[in-house]
């Protein structure tokens, strides 16, 4: 069974580079613009996985976990971050606001996939 | 390899047009923040436009570029957080490395050299932003490790423990306790262990010891602890890497053959001694795969309730609808979002687009020659098929607006090179100046758009360095110290006009005179009138500068600007105020492919010309015509006069002035608002016509546009009026033809 992922980044090139990593391996993508968008595609979708950005219009990745956990279905969907900084402190606030993993920008396509594998199966 | 086969070539290709997008984000985030914007969201936008960059470069492994954007983003990164407040240098600074970024994009997206000078600089005086903080981020590039990649297709290598089992497997013993946050972040166990078991083999055994009675059971308390004993011939890095992300959010143990029973990690969480007393959560090495079997939390906290006032519907806006997204970002009070993401856009070659130009215009013919045709067979205006007709030509007009559309694009990216061109002049000259744009939402054909960069460069680069006074000089007449140049754009019947305009100190008419003497352009006694003098700045091998400044003095005239604009079929008119300045008018027709027409006839010849600049017909009454000198005549119009013109002469058809009582003459306006009158022999019709571009080979004969295909199949030249009438009407016959057919025949 394929697994459903729910990317969300403001930039085309990244979603375009999610889709072309994630579609070859198998995965059911589903893509949106920023946390607002995210949500919106989020109802119904019922994803194995979201993969998100931080730095976001409207509203950003950590509001974006933030909304997604107050879903009482989503509470232990498994969130990757995408970020291009691997500095502690960011990946410690990821947490806290409920993200699962991380993943570092620029992604290796392998590793995005084992990544979300380890976590969504 | 072709780019259509290549995923990656086809995704490297949009990053550039999204950096495009960017930059402009960030060129309006900057300019809001020059304008002493307080929004959060300008700084927000410019910092994210640069790290999108950067991100998307990283991928692309385009490390000149990554390098660039990163150190750029670290000082926006402090003026984002309120550590750092930009003055005017800081400003003109974040400008200049704006530009530098966006050279930089250009110079990987056509691969040629990149100007690591200007960076290595702009990066020192970007450093020294940062003041004492900026000594520990320099060693930040490095850490920001450039990782190109490339996609393979074929699926990655996923399973990366079965390799034999032979000889180097060891044995470790992984103790496992999950606490309660590790579910908070949607880790799963039953993930970790299957992902443990895949390196080797192993077996797992589940320690229910701390498992309370039911009655005591929190069923959000994690009670059990897994031990998991593995034979494997990976390292404990590759195990612990498992537990990369609960680390900090479970007690784990690893003891290996080799090594010393590893830390525990447990980060500020309850003591296992602490914790109370066992039940059963989730139990043995392979529970039901569902998240349900996992200890939820059984009281979800507050539904989020997206915050109603965000419109839901804001996920793909037309390209072209630049101010949608705005709009829907109302609520939020933002004045500006720039995000190039609202923006919903779909790839197409230019050449498909022409294609689809091509066949609109052939079914715009078509549909004449139908309307003809049917025309001819006599049919009752009031028939089927005349009624249908109607409906054919309505939709026949919609579908080419609609074309017309995809190749229209707003003026803004135009604009906003200039502005950049402003920044850099002015600077090479020493002179303030502000630049005051209108109008970017003007939407104008694509390719009007590419070509006008180059003519408009150069008008811009000549306000700033002839139009404008130094700012010393301007500062002794009272003016504002800055000189203003506005850029504006704005469709005005049917044509687009583009001006740019200066406050500086107008033509010096005498001193244009003077030169044109000088050159021999014309002749000494030769009176022209102030419109005429300020054209003469058209005339090739012009040039007013006294000295030649590093700045315009680059061999090209206004001259090559006129030749330009009229290459796109547009028209170019100066209007100066001694002391107020000088504005510059381009005027542009509004697609290059169709136009509204009037079809007239002239000594047996069909013409086109276009109707938006005929404003009446007259028929010629007998003393209305009156002769100014031999060869120059006017006509009597409301009170007024307006210079006569026979367009049959004009075009050479004939040679006798055909001014006879009844003849048929059209008035038209130009865009100077200069008004003639033309004669002609008839008129035939009003339609819509093609326009078909005349080759080069074909001389370029002043006057004539283009050429058109009418209903019956005959081919009919399209006329420039305002050329027309320039090159032969009023000046003819004065020094200044002469003086230039003196110069082509040199």
């Amino acid at each position: 069974m394929s697994l459903r992922v729910l990317a969300v980044d403001d930039s085309r090139t990244m979603r375009d580079m999610i889709r072309m990593a994630l579609m070859p391996a198998g995965f059911d993508v589903h893509l949106a613009e920023d946390g607002v968008h995210g949500i919106e595609v989020l109802d119904g979708l019922e994803p194995d996985a979201i993969i998100t950005d931080i730095n976001m219009p409207r509203m950003d990745g950590f509001g974006f976990i933030d909304a997604v956990r107050d879903q009482a279905e989503h509470r232990a969907t498994p969130i990757l971050v995408l970020t291009t900084e691997s500095a502690p402190e960011l990946k410690m606030r990821a947490r806290e606001a409920g993200a699962t993993g991380w993943i570092v920008k620029p992604f290796d396509p392998a590793k995005l996939v084992k990544a979300l594998q380890m976590v969504a199966g | 390899m072709s780019d259509q086969n290549d995923p990656m070539a086809e995704i490297r290709a949009s990053f550039f047009i999204e950096c495009e997008e960017l930059m402009e984000a960030l060129q309006d985030g900057l300019q809001e923040l020059d304008d002493g914007s307080e929004d959060p969201e300008t700084i927000n936008v410019v910092f994210r436009a640069v790290h999108s960059i950067k991100g998307g470069a990283g991928a692309f492994g385009l490390e000149a570029l990554v390098r660039f954007a990163h150190r750029y983003e670290t000082v926006l990164d402090e003026v984002r957080n309120g550590s750092l407040h930009p003055d005017s240098e800081a400003m003109k600074l974040f400008f200049l490395a704006a530009d530098h970024l966006s050279d930089l994009v250009r110079a990987c997206r056509d691969e040629t050299d990149m100007d690591e000078a200007t960076s290595e600089e702009l990066l020192t005086r970007l450093d020294a932003l940062l003041g004492e903080d900026g000594a520990s981020e320099e060693v930040a590039p490095e850490e920001f490790e450039v990782q190109g990649l490339s996609l393979a297709l074929d699926l990655p290598d996923m399973d990366g423990a079965e390799e034999d089992e032979a000889d180097d497997t060891k044995l470790y013993t992984v103790r496992f306790k999950p606490e309660q946050e590790l579910f908070a972040t949607g880790n799963e166990p039953l993930m970790l262990l299957r992902n443990l078991c895949d390196l080797g083999e192993a077996s797992v055994r589940c320690n229910f010891d701390d498992l309370p009675a039911l009655s005591d059971l929190a069923p959000e308390t994690p009670y059990v602890e897994w031990i998991i004993e593995l034979r494997t011939d990976a390292a404990e890095p590759e195990i612990r890497d498992i537990f990369e992300f609960v680390d900090g959010l479970c007690e784990l143990e690893i003891t290996g053959p080799d090594a010393s029973a590893s830390e525990v990690s447990d980060i500020g969480a309850t003591e296992a001694a602490d914790t109370p007393p066992p039940v059963a959560a989730s139990t043995d090495t392979a529970p039901a795969a569902d998240a349900d079997n996992a200890p939820l939390p059984v009281a979800p906290p507050a539904a989020p309730e997206p915050d109603p006032a965000r419109p839901a519907n804001v996920v793909a806006m037309g390209a072209k609808e630049a101010p949608a997204p705005e709009a829907a970002k109302e609520p939020e009070g933002d004045k500006k979002p720039g995000t190039p993401a609202a923006k919903s856009v779909v790839r197409v070659d230019l050449e498909r687009i022409e294609r689809l130009v091509n066949l609109v215009g052939e079914l715009v013919i078509n549909q004449a020659m139908l309307s003809q045709s049917l025309d001819e067979a006599g049919l009752s205006p009031h028939s089927d098929a005349m009624n249908g007709l109607e409906e054919f030509q309505r939709l026949t007009r919609d579908i080419q607006d609609s074309v017309m559309m995809i190749r229209a694009q707003p003026v803004k990216s135009l604009f906003q090179r200039m502005s950049r061109i402003v920044r850099e002049s002015s600077a090479a000259v020493e002179k303030e100046v502000r630049l005051v744009t209108e109008g970017e939402a003007t939407e104008v054909d694509k390719t009007v758009i590419e070509r006008l960069a180059d003519p408009l460069t150069h008008m811009i680069r000549n306000a700033v360095d002839h139009g404008l006074e130094s700012s010393e000089t301007r500062e002794e007449l009272g003016k504002a110290r800055a000189g203003t140049v506005t850029l504006t754009a704005a469709h005005r019947s049917g044509r687009v006009i583009i001006e740019v305009a200066d406050d500086g100190a107008g033509i010096n008419r005498k001193r244009v005179h003077e030169i044109a003497v000088n050159k021999g352009l014309i002749a000494p006694e030769a009176q022209l009138s102030d419109s005429e003098i300020d054209n003469l700045l058209f005339l090739p091998g012009f040039s007013t500068a006294k000295q030649v400044s590093n700045l315009s003095g680059r061999g090209v005239g206004m001259d090559v600007v006129k030749t330009s604009i009229q290459s796109l079929g547009g028209r170019i008119s100066i209007n100066s105020e001694p002391g107020k300045g000088t504005t510059f008018s381009i005027s542009l027709p509004l697609t290059l492919a169709v136009l509204d027409g009037m079809v007239v006839n002239v000594a047996e010849e069909t013409l086109v010309l276009p109707l938006n600049v005929v404003v009446e017909t007259l028929s010629l009454g007998s003393d209305d015509v009156q002769m100014l000198r031999p060869g120059n005549y006017v006509v009597r119009w409301r009170g007024g006069f307006v210079p006569l013109y026979d367009l049959g002469v004009m075009l050479g058809y004939r040679s006798h002035r055909k001014t006879d009582p009844g003849s048929i003459v059209l008035l038209i306006v130009l865009e100077d608002g200069s008004r003639a009158a033309l004669v002609i022999d008839g008129i035939q019709d009003q339609r819509q016509v093609v326009i078909k571009g005349l080759d080069d080979s074909f001389y370029r004969a002043p006057g004539i546009a283009a050429a058109t295909i009418l209903g019956d199949g005959q081919i009919a030249l399209i006329l420039d009026p305002a050329d027309v009438i320039s090159g032969m009407g009023h000046i003819r016959g004065t020094d200044l033809m002469l003086s230039e057919r003196k110069i082509a025949n040199e």
